[in-house]
């Protein structure tokens, strides 16, 4: 918060008393609207719950936690989750791989060695990359990159796991970059300088003092592109196919939570039926698997503006 | 001597190693990037005719264009434009310059940390349970919009704060000292120096909301939409109508993603045609954004 902000007497210096119940009204509609964020979360805590408490009436929560095979639409459906989840963490794994190494790069790069003017350039366009719309990506990965992999793998189906986590690494790579880099460009300039004064080089000043120093920042970029990758939809609903598919290997066709919720939702599933209730099931999974990443990533990323 | 020059120059190679390599990371998204574009530039240019920017879905590729899906997607986002604006601006005022120190304070932080990374289709979920089932506000433009305005509202209220936080205190204090009243000084200096950050927040904001597709998608949103909404603007008095806010729509996106996923190449290239356009809306508006910031960066000097 940094220093204490000087209150203004309520009325200021007037004394016409309509000043005093406007300011009064003026401070509660605000209130009221910060609160309404409030109010989204516990919506969606709430309506998840409520649809998928009907949903656990029927399935029993070992079933669903432990089952290895999700066939919701077959004449005896069976409601494991382990599938959807384990497509999920597929395709975040592929995502990881990519984003990381080039995300970390990406910041050590911008933020010890570009000049200042290649920074302002490149980073309004790196951030373009999480600009772009899903549902392009999801093109792009399914009509240009399946393809063009299948020239060195050519045993790779039209949908795979593959690809889109590619894709969704490459639209997670300003979140990681950008927030890495921030955590960096907050180490002082006196440890790069005393670094540098024992003879190390930028290179090694990067790897062995500021990543060190920067560490929590760098964990919360991690975080937050995990999160990001957990609940990337569209790229993995057009791209990696839709058969849940209990597997490590990403150049099989899998389903992603996310993507089941979208077949879903293009159907049409009569309301109160276990179909539509599975959706929310699949999507209080969802919101706990991101949740626990999102305020992980918030307080690693405080830790960053308290440490110096 | 001779191992401290080899050390040395050991080090300065692999500095200069990565320089490259640093270089080379960077630029890898912003090739993909133009490959992207480029490839969709190929297939979808062809199409990108008049006839296609006004005629409605068919079941014939050639015949097919993105009038309804346009027009949806306008309206959405004029909704959503109408709702997260001020909800997210007046809630960034609210925890930047009244809110105090307490808990309450830390849960709303911390909720809006979280709201900024749930993934978008939880939004949709949300919004099918409240905004279709409990309020019964139908699978309409209303809902559509809204939705999004809440999926983007934390993007706003981040926005907001971090521009309000970029003003000295010394600004409001003068204010203070010459007897204004908090509400005066905020609506005096703290809005209008913001004003630009803000608009860099709510332009990406909405970008962010004219690609989004899962959200629309789970609260039923039609995929083949052969009509256009009732007119916004009537002949008689009063002249406004609003009766367009509760009819279906579909958006861009959603037409995209209809015809990515059939097997006829000619839909694929409908999809490219579509994507063409999507890009082109996405890059002007973050354009826009980054001029604006650029601007505004160089108007106000403290």
């Amino acid at each position: 918060m940094g220093l204490r902000k000087i209150d203004s007497p309520a009325t200021g210096h007037n004394k016409n008393p309509w000043f005093k119940t406007r300011e009064k009204i003026i401070e509660s509609i605000l209130f009221l609207s910060a609160m309404v964020s409030v109010g989204v979360t516990v919506s969606i805590v709430g309506i998840l719950t409520y649809e998928s408490a009907g949903f656990f009436g029927e399935v029993s929560v070992w079933e669903f936690f432990t089952g290895r095979q999700w066939t919701p639409l077959f004449s005896d459906p069976k409601f494991g989750i382990l599938p959807l989840v384990m497509g999920t963490l597929l395709t975040t794994a592929v995502a990881l791989v990519v984003a990381l190494p080039l995300g970390i790069m990406v910041a050590v790069y911008l933020s010890e060695f570009a000049s200042y003017r290649l920074r302002e350039f490149v980073k309004p366009i790196l951030e373009l990359l999480a600009a772009v719309p899903t549902v392009v990506y999801g093109y792009f990965a399914l009509l240009l990159l399946t393809p063009f992999i299948q020239g060195f793998i050519p045993d790779l189906p039209g949908f795979n796991a593959l690809s889109p986590g590619i894709i969704i690494g490459i639209m997670i790579i300003p979140y990681v970059s950008s927030v890495s880099e921030d955590a960096m460009r907050a180490v002082p300039m006196h440890i790069r300088e005393g670094s540098f004064a024992m003879g190390a080089t930028k290179l090694q000043t990067s790897f062995k003092v500021i990543i060190p120093s920067a560490f929590s920042g760098i964990a919360a970029a991690f975080v937050i592109g995990i999160s990001r990758a957990i609940g990337e939809t569209m790229v993995v609903a057009i791209a990696a196919g839709g058969q849940p598919n209990f597997t490590l290997n990403p150049l099989e066709p899998i389903q992603t939570l996310t993507a089941y919720i979208v077949q879903v939702s293009l159907g049409d599933v009569p309301y109160g039926s276990i179909s539509y209730q599975s959706i929310f099931a699949a999507g209080i999974t969802l919101f706990f698997m991101t949740l626990g990443f999102n305020i992980l990533g918030y307080f690693l990323r405080r830790r960053i503006r308290e440490a110096y | 001597m001779d191992t401290i020059g080899h050390t040395i120059r050991k080090n300065k190679f692999f500095n200069g190693v990565f320089l490259i390599a640093g270089l080379l990371s960077t630029f890898v998204g912003l090739m993909l990037l133009a490959v992207l574009l480029i490839d969709l530039a190929i297939d979808g240019s062809p199409r990108l005719t008049y006839k296609f920017l006004t005629s409605f879905p068919s079941r014939f590729p050639e015949e097919a264009g993105i009038l309804s899906a346009l027009v949806g997607s306008f309206l959405v986002l004029l909704v959503t434009t109408g709702a997260a604006i001020p909800l997210g601006v007046a809630a960034g005022i609210y925890l930047e310059e009244y809110a105090k120190k307490n808990l309450l304070t830390d849960i709303i932080e911390i909720n809006i940390a979280n709201l900024a990374g749930v993934p978008s289709i939880v939004y949709g979920l949300m919004a099918l349970g409240l905004f279709v089932q409990v309020l019964k506000l139908g699978e309409s433009i209303l809902t559509g919009g809204l939705t999004l305005a809440l999926l983007i509202l934390p993007m706003v209220i981040i926005a907001t704060r971090e521009s309000i936080r970029a003003i000295p205190n010394s600004i409001r204090e003068a204010s203070y000292a010459l007897g204004a009243t908090k509400w005066q000084t905020i609506q005096h200096h703290i809005v209008p120096y913001s004003t630009g950050g803000i608009l860099t927040g709510i332009i990406i904001g909405l970008s962010r909301a004219i690609g989004e597709t899962a959200p629309i998608i789970t609260i039923g949103a039609l995929t083949f939409i052969a009509f256009l909404p009732s007119p916004p603007v009537t002949a008689e008095f009063p002249f406004l109508s609003f009766k367009w806010l509760w009819d279906p729509f579909t958006v861009l996106p959603i037409q995209m993603f209809n015809w990515i996923s059939r097997p006829q190449h000619g839909f694929q290239l409908n999809a490219a045609a579509a994507g063409i356009i999507l890009m082109g809306m996405t890059l002007i508006m973050n354009g826009f954004a980054i001029y604006i910031r650029y601007k505004f960066r160089k108007k106000i000097k403290w």
